[in-house]
């Protein structure tokens, strides 16, 4: 929003002050303020000048050659506007002066010498019209700088709208003239309004039929001859961003940039009965700038004898607008559902400057204060007006008054620092609030304009009095609070520990995706996007579907990364939904994820190289082992045969597995891939082993190496079990030292390792192990190689 | 000096006299003089002049013969040898149990009783003597050896480029590594919470009641389940009021949502961390100094802090916080567009209904709560440009930041 310091100055006087001090003390206490322009800062030596004679050019149909009278002197001016005629007054811009466009020197116009320039209010900088000369008025002293005649030099500053969504009295003017007031501690001015009784005439019928609607105010004016606004006024909309429309438009508009408070103007004949509410069903509208607009049971339409005539708090019709010819108008000044207005329109896409405020939820207080502003000002301008009708004043929802009481003490511990009862009343009373103090003691009344959600309680009490007394002037203090030590949460260090030995003992990098699946980067690798819980007003519909497996996601990255190196590994420790819990919340899971891809390891190695790495963090981490076990595969993308479960106490915690063959083609027809993924809240969740210390043996071990043949289908396990089933003491470890794969048979040698902590072992005690442990295997199919 | 007795001979460590002016600073009895000169001289000169060579003379040259023989053969052999085993072998030849000497010493035995010094003397002159001409030539040759490794050595080139294969950290956990140290030595416990909440803890339990415009500034991606991806870590505020109670200081930093569309400036899912301190009598001065501290911590320099009114609803007062530009030192730069001042996190008092809805009690406790964009933090350390880069994967651009 723009604000002109001309317009604040109305209302609090603020001069000797240097400007840019106070915008940033406003800044600091109120609002952050964007941008500070100075207008009229580029006008120079433009003063007021009449057309004392006009000759056309003898070689241009366009241009004219002017001699024009600045009072001290008569200036030959070559000039182009269409508008030129004897004895106009028009701004001239002399020689040696300057004008928004830059410096005026004197020039050689197609063939003819020019002194100066006659200018448009473009050209001053204060309107967009470049259609013609300005037309000054005909009595004024010729040669008077056009500066004093009219406010051209103003200092406007930007402040930034999002900092005032919960402040809906700095919608206006007025209202930050009063926090002015407040930083300054200089008097606020009261606004001149019209205080006829309005007593007259005939009530125009309001009616409202919904609950959106606050409070309705209308009132009829007649006989108004002037349709253009005074170029003060003007100058003050366009420097606040808004244009000069007619004088009826630009009084709505002017009084809701000094008030907050929007208005409208129907043309008074074609308005004699209002009535506000929500239309049955579905329609159309055209609202004023053009535009049919869709509406709905929920749009909050303003009716003229059934017949809508504008979208309440957004914008007018097109039929009822106020045009050049109109004299009589019927004012409206109301107050809206700032819910309501907000859907409406953002469902029609269509935010106006009214719509903005009544977001905000505005004080319904000042519709009829509106009201008696916009007469006075048009009373002012044209005094052949009359009011014609009583005022029309439906006052549907009134706010309560709050109080609010509160003692220094509570003041004092919330802000930590000492400020006087004198300042916390003085504060108060020029930010408009009604304040009794007694002793320590306060009852504060909040005004309206603040009353409508703004403050509430006592705490937003404080914020009004330090934001006025300053946080650059707080004395800043450490807490009082007691030392509390704090440990680290196992999750979050283990969180750490599974980051490390990933990053630095196994190289890997870590990546962050996005916990919705992306449809069409699966679709490159053939993978189907599984049903999950979805995100229902994502603007791209195949990303909708969160994530169920962290996987998915990694593998487009490393086919992203293809050429980033030979060899690499990716991972991420981030969030899955899998599926949903018993109360229909998703049942969100921490999850790692672990992509490897390689050029330059066989499949197989990599495999193992992966099953070694979780195996380490598994020791590492929780000082035991995991359980590898093949298992079903439960995502397409997954191999069928070398899909493992990694589990731990026969609960599955996670997968380890290479991709199916359709999906590792589309990857990469040379790389091996392979992956693995854990379910990390079980993993957390998982008790920390004590280490096991035993004094290793004294006595010598003894290795026993077997070499068997393994049937069809069985597995290391089915070997390991023999032996562990028989719980030997005395077998302290077992290692695969040789394994042989000729296509036809598969063997694989192990040796196993006796001790015991007391004795040296003798040969026959072991051969009886072993010879258990033998006829075991043969039960099974296994047997000693020949 | 005149006669001077009992001087001891070097050579036979008998008592002798001597005639000092003859025979000067000699320390040898006049039989070892002898000895030693006709071992010099040759004892074929030596024995001119004498009639009748003694036996114990003739048997002496017969023995200086076969010394002589030998330290001749040893020379021959030592000049042949160029490596430390050529030396060895050379050792036992001749001081091995086997060896010349050993043959020599053996004749030791048949050598009258009154010769036995002599002879014994004279075999071991020879055996000092090949002992030290193969010390010397051992420690030259080693040192030939090994100037020919040296030599022969490959020159290193220290400066080639190493291929380092380094695993990398998200720049996000290195900076929230950093954060959350400090924190912890601000004696805060972290949090963690999830990314899936409710409608509950993302607005009601923070004062954002239905219909407030704050929900549609969230835009918020809601979910199929009634649930919805966190809008921002303040979602979590409830949860662990309700699981500490007061007092209370705890960090939660999590990844947030927000549906945007993305470019350079703007991502749809970013990092946050959110504080929040609760206790008895904190107040606005207590957190302006915090947010001093913390952040002095966080930058590791000291920090100028200046707040400004801002609007959230979950806290009151709300406030901006601006820090003094880091660049410039708040003339202005670019970086803070000329105002000398960054705006870095919002801030502010708990708000009485959200200590409320979290249990706590509002006569007793007071508390404040800030947010910190871990995601504009480590574009900010790492001078990150596009904001896309955290989340695109590319590990040209992710596996730069290696070390946590």
């Amino acid at each position: 929003m723009f604000v002109s310091m001309n317009w604040i100055n109305e209302y609090v006087d603020l001069s000797g002050l240097d400007v840019e001090d106070i915008i940033h003390r406003f800044t600091l206490s109120t609002a952050e303020v964007e941008d500070i322009i100075y207008k009229g800062n580029d006008i120079e030596k433009v003063v007021a000048g009449k057309i004392v004679s006009i000759e056309n050019h003898p070689n241009s149909k366009k241009l004219h050659l002017l001699k024009v009278d600045v009072g001290s002197e008569v200036l030959d001016i070559v000039c182009g506007a269409p508008n030129v005629k004897l004895d106009m007054v028009v701004p001239v811009a002399m020689a040696g002066g300057r004008v928004c466009g830059g410096e005026i020197k004197k020039a050689v116009v197609a063939g003819y010498e020019s002194y100066g320039m006659c200018c448009s209010e473009s050209e001053l900088g204060i309107s967009d019209d470049h259609s013609g000369l300005m037309e000054l008025d005909g009595d004024i002293k010729l040669g008077t700088d056009i500066c004093d005649i009219f406010p051209v030099k103003d200092v406007i500053f930007e402040v930034d709208n999002k900092s005032l969504t919960n402040r809906p009295d700095l919608w206006g003017h007025y209202g930050i003239a009063r926090e002015f007031s407040a930083i300054t501690k200089r008097p606020l001015k009261p606004l001149s309004i019209d205080e006829s009784d309005y007593s007259e005439g005939e009530e125009i019928p309001v009616a409202i039929k919904s609950d959106y609607v606050y409070r309705y105010s209308a009132l009829r004016v007649k006989n108004i001859q002037k349709t253009v606004s005074p170029v003060d006024m003007r100058i003050r909309l366009f420097y606040c961003g808004m244009r000069g429309i007619n004088l009826l438009a630009d009084l709505t508009n002017y009084v809701m940039l000094e008030m907050g408070q929007p208005m409208h103007a129907f043309d008074g004949k074609k308005v004699d009965s209002i009535a506000v509410g929500t239309p049955d069903g579905k329609g159309t509208f055209t609202t004023l700038d053009g535009a049919e607009r869709e509406t709905d049971e929920n749009t909050l339409l303003i009716y003229n004898n059934d017949e809508p005539v504008a979208v309440a708090g957004i914008m007018g019709g097109l039929d009822s607008e106020i045009v050049g010819d109109t004299d009589s108008v019927v004012l409206e000044s109301a107050n809206f559902d700032g819910v309501c207005v907000r859907k409406t329109s953002s469902r029609l896409g269509l935010r106006t400057d009214a719509s903005m405020r009544y977001e905000k939820i505005l004080d319904p207080e000042m519709t009829v204060t509106a009201i008696r502003r916009l007469v006075k000002l048009l009373k002012d301008i044209d005094g052949g007006c009359e009011v014609v009708s009583k005022l029309a004043d439906v006052y549907n929802k009134k706010y309560p008054v709050i109080g609010l009481s509160f003692d220094k003490r509570y003041v004092d511990r919330y802000t930590g620092i000492d400020i006087s009862n004198g300042q916390i009343v003085e504060t108060l009373t020029a930010l408009g609030f009604g304040v009794k103090a007694e002793d320590n003691n306060f009852d504060v009344t909040v005004p309206s304009w603040r009353a409508t959600k703004d403050v509430t309680i006592k705490a937003d009490i404080i914020e009004e009095i330090t934001r006025i007394y300053g946080y650059d002037n707080f004395a800043i203090t450490t807490t009082k609070s007691a030392l509390k030590p704090i440990r680290a949460e196992a999750v979050k260090s283990e969180d750490a520990i599974v980051k490390d030995l990933l990053v630095n003992k196994f190289n890997l990098h870590e990546v962050h995706s996005y916990i919705w699946c992306d449809g069409k980067k699966y679709k490159k690798l053939g993978i189907e996007v599984e049903d999950n819980c979805r995100i229902l007003n994502i603007p791209t519909p195949e990303n909708g579907t969160i994530r169920n497996s962290m996987i998915p996601t990694l593998l487009t990255m490393a086919y992203e990364n293809k050429s980033y190196a030979p060899a690499f590994g990716i991972f991420e420790c981030g969030r899955v939904v899998d599926g949903y819990k018993e109360n229909g919340d998703c049942n969100e899971r921490r999850h790692l994820g672990i992509v490897m891809f390689d050029k330059t390891l066989s499949e197989k190695d990599l495999y193992f190289k992966v099953l070694n790495m979780l195996k380490f963090i598994f020791r590492d981490i929780k000082h035991d082992d995991a359980d590898f076990a093949k298992c079903e595969v439960t995502h397409a993308y997954q191999h069928p045969k070398n899909t493992a479960s990694v589990s731990y106490n026969g609960k599955k915690i996670g997968e380890m597995f290479t991709l199916h063959p359709m999906n590792a083609q589309k990857l990469d027809k040379n790389a091996a891939i392979v992956c693995a993924e854990i379910d990390l809240d079980d993993f957390f969740a998982i008790k920390v082993s004590d280490v096991q210390y035993s004094d290793p043996s004294k006595f010598p071990a003894i290795d026993y190496d077997l070499s068997l043949v393994l049937a069809e289908g069985k597995k290391y396990a089915d070997i390991k079990a023999t032996w562990e089933s028989k719980n030997i003491p005395e077998l302290t470890s077992a290692k695969v030292i040789d394994m042989f794969d000729d296509g036809t048979t598969k063997s694989i040698a192990v040796r196993l390792s006796f001790s015991a902590p007391d004795r040296t072992l003798a040969m026959d005690e072991i051969q009886a192990h072993i010879d258990a442990i033998l006829a075991s295997l043969g039960e099974i199919g296994i047997a000693l190689k020949q | 000096m005149g006669i001077s007795e009992n001087a001891r001979c070097k050579g036979c460590v008998d008592f002798f006299t001597t005639d000092s002016s003859k025979n000067a600073g000699n320390t040898l009895c006049i039989n070892e003089y002898f000895w030693t000169v006709w071992r010099k001289k040759g004892a074929q000169d030596l024995c001119i002049g004498f009639s009748e060579v003694p036996l114990f003379i003739e048997r002496t040259i017969q023995m200086n013969e076969n010394t002589k023989q030998l330290l001749a053969m040893f020379e021959e052999s030592l000049a042949k040898a160029d490596s430390s085993e050529s030396l060895e072998q050379l050792r036992v030849e001749f001081l091995g149990k086997k060896g010349h000497i050993a043959a020599l010493m053996s004749q030791l035995k048949s050598v009258p009783n009154e010769e036995k010094k002599a002879f014994g003397q004279a075999v071991n002159e020879v055996k000092q003597e090949i002992e030290k001409k193969l010390a010397d030539a051992h420690a030259d040759i080693v040192k030939k050896e090994e100037q020919k490794l040296i030599d022969s050595a490959e020159d290193y080139d220290v400066t080639l480029p190493m291929d380092i294969d380094m695993g990398s950290y998200h720049p996000i956990t290195v900076i929230q590594r950093e954060v959350e140290e400090i924190f912890r030595t601000m004696g805060f416990t972290i949090e963690d919470f999830s990314e899936i909440v409710d409608d509950f803890n993302c607005f009601e339990a923070l004062n954002i009641p239905k219909h407030h415009p704050a929900r549609d500034m969230q835009d918020t991606y809601y979910l199929s389940s009634g649930q919805l991806l966190k809008t921002h870590t303040s979602a979590a505020q409830n949860s662990i009021m309700k699981k500490y109670g007061a007092p209370l200081r705890a960090v939660f930093p999590g990844r947030c949502f927000r549906n945007e569309s993305t470019d350079a400036c703007h991502e749809n899912t970013f990092f946050q961390m959110e504080g929040i301190m609760i206790d008895e009598d904190i107040s606005i001065s207590n957190l302006i100094y915090f947010m001093k501290t913390m952040l002095s911590e966080v930058f590791g320099q000291d920090v100028n802090v200046r707040l400004r009114p801002g609007f959230f609803p979950f806290v009151e007062p709300g406030f901006e916080l601006d820090i003094q530009c880091l660049i410039c030192g708040g003339d202005g730069c670019p970086s803070c567009k000329n105002s000398g001042w960054l705006e870095l996190c919002p801030c502010g008092m708990i708000h009485p209904n959200v200590l409320n809805y979290g249990g706590i009690d509002t006569e007793k406790y007071t508390g404040f709560a800030f947010g910190l964009g871990l995601t504009r933090l480590a574009m900010m350390k790492y001078g990150i440009k596009d904001i896309r880069v955290l989340n695109s994967g590319n590990l040209k651009s992710l596996s730069q930041f290696i070390g946590k």
